[in-house]
């Protein structure tokens, strides 16, 4: 009995590591065979070569680049502006649901306009920074933040408010205030919807940053997309695209790490 | 002797937009030192205001409470001691850490109040547990956790609002028999609230029968059983039966009435 039902746990087993390795390679020889498509038909011809390039002029964009140090500069750049933006609006987004959670009449007064702003296209907040604040890092940063922050507030604000009554009465019966409550309960108990805000935040940070250095900037991916249009350096433009594509993925991965972490802990 | 808790003509509603609810009406009742009193009544009845009355999270509208002889909201609540009906351990703190949270919210985490909790934790089979997270505990290893972190703050009156109503039929007696036991050893006066009848018979040696809403006191018995039976023993005494049938009686009469 015990013999079959091995067996039958190593069947599902191998089952299930046949799924992840033929969903795996499936993933790589797709890429792989559109990338060779790409290269193909741009060196036969059967696409301008000069508006979609190719992979191989792309890498060697990345190689010219990357020996004269200059792209490193640039994904340096946007990778800090990305990280700031990304700080400030986790920061800045928690304190504020703090201050809504802690006096129901302002979260009352604040509630519409928040709304309001958090569906306003924040690009078309952007020019405005530029007049107000210069075509600068500043520009760049509240851009960025103001991507994220008010979804993060209006977010964070309701998970607190979703905070079991019953806890919260579990304090008050111990002898706690309002500020026990927010430090043992609220706080600890949305940790989860935080990490998870985070996961957001980190591709909305990069968005903004994005948006602020098409037109604020004179370095970062964002401006080197911008100038290759400008200047139809359809490397420069592809090549900075699939490194965003990179940046996005390895910030996502490290925001699921702590979140892994968290779990574990 | 003088009465730890006197409960005086209290009433209270409860206020939303569509209108008031008369909750209590009227109610009286005394807890003396080493009373346990089981407070019965149906679901929904007022039972749990009661409890949050007596612990000053809410004001009664008319009447007054006193303990010890002093008005029950200057007295603050850390003399009181509240179980609510489902355990709230917080998953993000160990056991240990969850028994302390009390003296933690009282800035009371000295060396002294701290073994005080450890004792307890040991005294009743939660040492092993210590350092694990609530979820893998079972349901009445629980309940205990959270009877020690109201204990930890060594209140003079517990407050027991249906603490075993969210567990399964097997573990309530177990856990109620558990609960019953310590708060005996620990020489507590207790109130507890809950709508079953044998729950109250089994724990409580005064029973206070109250009515449908607004609720009022219908019924007020002495419950004597041989000494020293527990809980669980106590269920099978034959004066069980008809202690059982006599309040089973009084509410069924009144919900005729009604």
């Amino acid at each position: 009995m015990t013999e079959q039902h091995k067996s039958r746990q190593e069947l599902f087993l191998a089952e299930h590591r046949r799924m992840k390795y033929t969903v795996a390679a499936i993933r790589v020889i797709s890429l792989v065979c559109l990338l060779i498509l790409w290269e193909v038909a741009s060196r036969a011809e059967w696409i301008d070569s000069f508006i979609f390039c190719s992979p191989s002029s792309i890498a060697r964009c990345f190689v010219r680049m990357a020996s004269d140090q200059s792209l490193f500069y640039h994904i340096w750049i946007t990778l800090y502006e990305t990280m700031v933006c990304f700080a400030l609006s986790v920061l800045l987004g928690e304190l504020f649901a703090i201050l809504l959670w802690l006096s129901r009449r302002f979260a009352r007064v604040m509630e519409p306009y928040l709304v309001v702003l958090n569906s306003l296209p924040k690009s078309a907040l952007a020019p405005l920074l530029i007049v107000w604040l210069g075509a600068n890092v500043k520009t760049i940063i509240v851009s960025g933040i103001s991507v994220a922050i008010f979804g993060t507030i209006l977010n964070l604000y309701t998970g607190f408010q979703e905070v079991d009554n019953e806890q919260i009465k579990l304090i008050r019966t111990l002898g706690g205030g309002k500020l026990q409550i927010l430090k043992k309960v609220i706080l600890p108990s949305t940790m989860p919807l935080l990490i998870s805000i985070m996961k957001v935040n980190i591709g909305l940070s990069l968005v903004g940053v994005i948006i602020g250095e098409f037109l604020a900037a004179n370095e970062g991916l964002g401006y080197l997309i911008i100038y290759g249009s400008e200047t139809f350096k359809m490397d420069w433009m592809l090549m900075s695209i699939v490194l965003l594509c990179l940046i996005a993925m390895v910030l996502y991965k490290a925001i699921a790490a702590l979140e892994k972490w968290y779990a574990k802990r | 002797m003088e009465a730890l808790l006197r409960f005086q003509d209290v009433s209270f509603s409860y206020h939303t937009l569509d209108g008031e609810t008369d909750v209590l009406s009227h109610i009286s009742f005394e807890v003396k030192e080493g009373d346990f009193l089981a407070i019965v009544g149906p679901s929904g009845c007022g039972k749990s205001t009661i409890l949050s009355l007596i612990a000053g999270l809410l004001k009664p509208e008319e009447g007054s409470i006193f303990f010890h002889e002093q008005l029950a909201a200057a007295h603050g609540t850390t003399a009181i001691g509240y179980m609510l009906q489902k355990d709230h351990l917080f998953e993000w703190r160990n056991i240990r850490k969850n028994a302390m949270l009390g003296l933690e919210i009282q800035r009371k985490k000295t060396k002294e109040h701290m073994d005080y909790v450890d004792t307890l934790l040991e005294k009743y089979g939660l040492e092993e547990f210590k350092t694990m997270r609530p979820s893998q505990l079972s349901g009445g290893m629980r309940q205990r956790a959270a009877l020690i972190r109201t204990l930890a703050l060594q209140p003079r009156l517990l407050l027991l609002d249906e603490p075993f109503s969210a567990l399964d039929y097997q573990t309530r007696l177990e856990v109620g028999n558990d609960i019953g036991m310590i708060i005996r050893e620990e020489e507590k006066t207790a109130i507890l609230v809950t709508h079953d009848l044998s729950e109250a018979i089994s724990l409580g040696n005064r029973i206070i029968v109250l009515s449908d809403r607004p609720c009022t006191v219908k019924d007020e018995l002495q419950v004597v059983f041989p000494d020293g039976l527990s809980p669980l023993e106590k269920r099978n005494e034959p004066v069980f039966q008809e202690y059982f049938q006599s309040i089973w009686k009084e509410m069924r009469h009144h919900d005729g009435a009604a």
